[in-house]
């Protein structure tokens, strides 16, 4: 098995239980706090405007915004972890159809597997800071998923003779 | 049968089961729960503008319970599919997973019972509840679908320690599977197509976060606020403008998720069914017209959900009628593979390949 096929396989599957993982945890631990949150505190909110409390109404709904966006977020990560993690073991098993020399195809893997783990990860961070930072990392990590995928379409289309 | 076809069998069975489902579930269920998911917010909102406290509690319960119908059912369907691709990636991977035939086949057998206790227990939750449970907060049909799951991460985990025991027996085996070594003209096309629509669906993505989520977020969060303020005041006008433009924001939200997951889904599932062509026992111009009209409704379908905002039910009835195109196209591959018969089946013992040129 070649390295860049290797890197996509093994990679996509450690991913694929860094994500199951986080997401099991996530459901134990987490989400159901998180749904009750979300809901009690947009019912409190319309409630306190129900009695003119202007004050409890924002409140409410300033900690309605925050659990959304966390949990948005949250959810979010999951499931591009997973869903990329299977995109990687596919593309390793039929990696040998990119019409590339070896190197570039590490190259390729790589700059898949980068984004892969980055993208979901930026996500992620949102949820600690609104800084700028987590959205650059989510953003890089998105452009490297794409450029490797647009790499990786050019490799199939490309004539197997090219290299010969 | 080999333990692969079972799954490969299994796997589209599933997958072709949870889309007739999303179809179901989308013409009859899914504009009716978000229809009366509005309604009850209305209710809550005109509660809280007449001063009624109690009622505003009732209401948002309300919503809860129509979340919670709607949540189970997407919830049947995406697990449906998702299961089925995971048959169907196990399945390619079954050559090098180092057990007997005969234990690959048990385990195939457990992951596919896995596969459909999870959805159907997930399905039940809403109309089960707590009925006959012998606890006060799971109702039998989660305890179901949890057992489900369990099979399913059981066969997984097992598949993986397989593949794990292979690594040292490298040296004595085939040097290619016949599946993966297939460049036949339906399964480049599959291949090929499905790559592009992956690509789509990622670049409409990363457009659609960089130039309409944190905006919609923040419209979402401020629709609310001026509901609940113009409640505060007394204001009805300020609650129903905001009443009916959260309604048109959630709309366009839906739209861009499912046109992005739909045609990243439908890509993914043509990728894998590629590696599957050399089963289907169709003649070489059915296999590549049945690719075609999978790979059209693959794109005609995300593309049409975008543009329901725009079109309406024209669009709608368009994305519908690309869905069905969808499933009939997986039937006649399913059909093919269910015909096939050839030295592809052959069961393969531990370490050797079968149909390894």
């Amino acid at each position: 098995m070649s390295g860049s096929r290797r890197l996509l396989i093994i990679g996509g599957i450690a991913l694929a239980i860094w994500g199951m993982s986080y997401g099991l945890w996530y459901a134990v631990f987490a989400e159901h706090q998180a749904l009750d949150n979300i809901g009690g505190s947009l019912a409190t909110g319309f409630a306190a405007a129900a009695e003119r409390n202007t004050a409890a109404m924002e409140t409410s709904l300033d900690r309605y915004r925050e659990a959304k966006y966390i949990y948005d977020r949250q959810v979010d990560a999951h499931g591009h972890w997973i869903g990329l993690a299977m995109l990687l073991i596919v593309l390793g098993m039929a990696f040998d159809r990119i019409h590339f020399p070896e190197r570039f195809k590490l190259f390729l893997a790589l700059g898949l597997f980068a984004g892969a783990v980055t993208f979901p990860l930026g996500v992620l961070l949102q949820t600690f800071s609104h800084a700028a930072f987590p959205r650059a990392v989510t953003i890089a990590g998105s452009a490297f998923v794409i450029a490797a995928l647009a790499g990786i379409l050019a490799g199939v289309g490309r004539r197997s003779t090219a290299l010969e | 049968m080999s333990a692969r076809r079972l799954l490969v069998l299994g796997g589209i069975a599933l997958i072709l089961t949870g889309m007739i489902f999303g179809d179901i579930f989308a013409i009859f269920t899914l504009h009716q729960n978000a229809a009366r998911v509005g309604a009850n917010l209305a209710a809550a909102a005109h509660a809280a503008l007449a001063g009624k406290r109690g009622e505003v509690f009732a209401n948002f319960q309300n919503v809860g319970s129509f979340l919670e119908n709607r949540g189970t059912k997407v919830d049947t369907h995406v697990h449906m599919i998702d299961f089925g691709y995971l048959a169907l990636l196990l399945a390619v991977l079954q050559p090098w997973v180092s057990f007997r035939e005969s234990a690959k086949k048990k385990l195939a057998w457990v992951f596919l019972v896995g596969g459909w206790l999870l959805p159907v227990g997930v399905f039940l939750i809403h109309y089960v509840g707590l009925s006959y449970s012998p606890s006060k907060t799971i109702g039998l049909a989660s305890m179901a679908a949890d057992l489900g799951g369990l099979l399913v991460l059981v066969v997984t985990v097992a598949c993986l320690f397989g593949l794990w025991r292979y690594g040292p027996q490298r040296g004595t085996t085939g040097v290619a599977d016949s599946l993966l070594a297939d460049r036949s003209a339906s399964g480049q096309i599959l291949f090929v197509g499905g790559l592009m629509l992956v690509l789509l669906g990622f670049l409409h993505g990363a457009y659609y976060a960089g130039a309409d989520l944190y905006r919609q977020e923040a419209r979402d969060c401020a629709l609310l606020s001026e509901m609940s303020a113009g409640a505060a005041a007394g204001a009805s006008t300020v609650v129903d403008q905001a009443l009916g433009e959260y309604g048109e924001l959630q709309g366009h939200k839906a739209v861009n998720i499912a046109a992005h997951a739909h045609a990243i889904e439908f890509g993914m599932l043509a990728v894998l069914l590629a590696f599957f062509q050399p089963y289907v026992r169709l003649r070489e111009a059915w296999k590549k017209r049945w690719a075609a009209v999978l790979l059209l409704g693959s794109l005609s379908l995300p593309v049409c959900v975008f543009l329901e905002m725009r079109y309406g039910l024209v669009a709608g009835g368009i994305a519908d009628f690309a869905g069905l195109l969808v499933v009939v196209a997986l039937m006649a591959m399913w059909m093919g593979i269910l015909r096939y018969a050839g030295a592809l089946d052959a069961p393969s013992e531990p370490g050797v390949i079968a149909g390894a040129s």
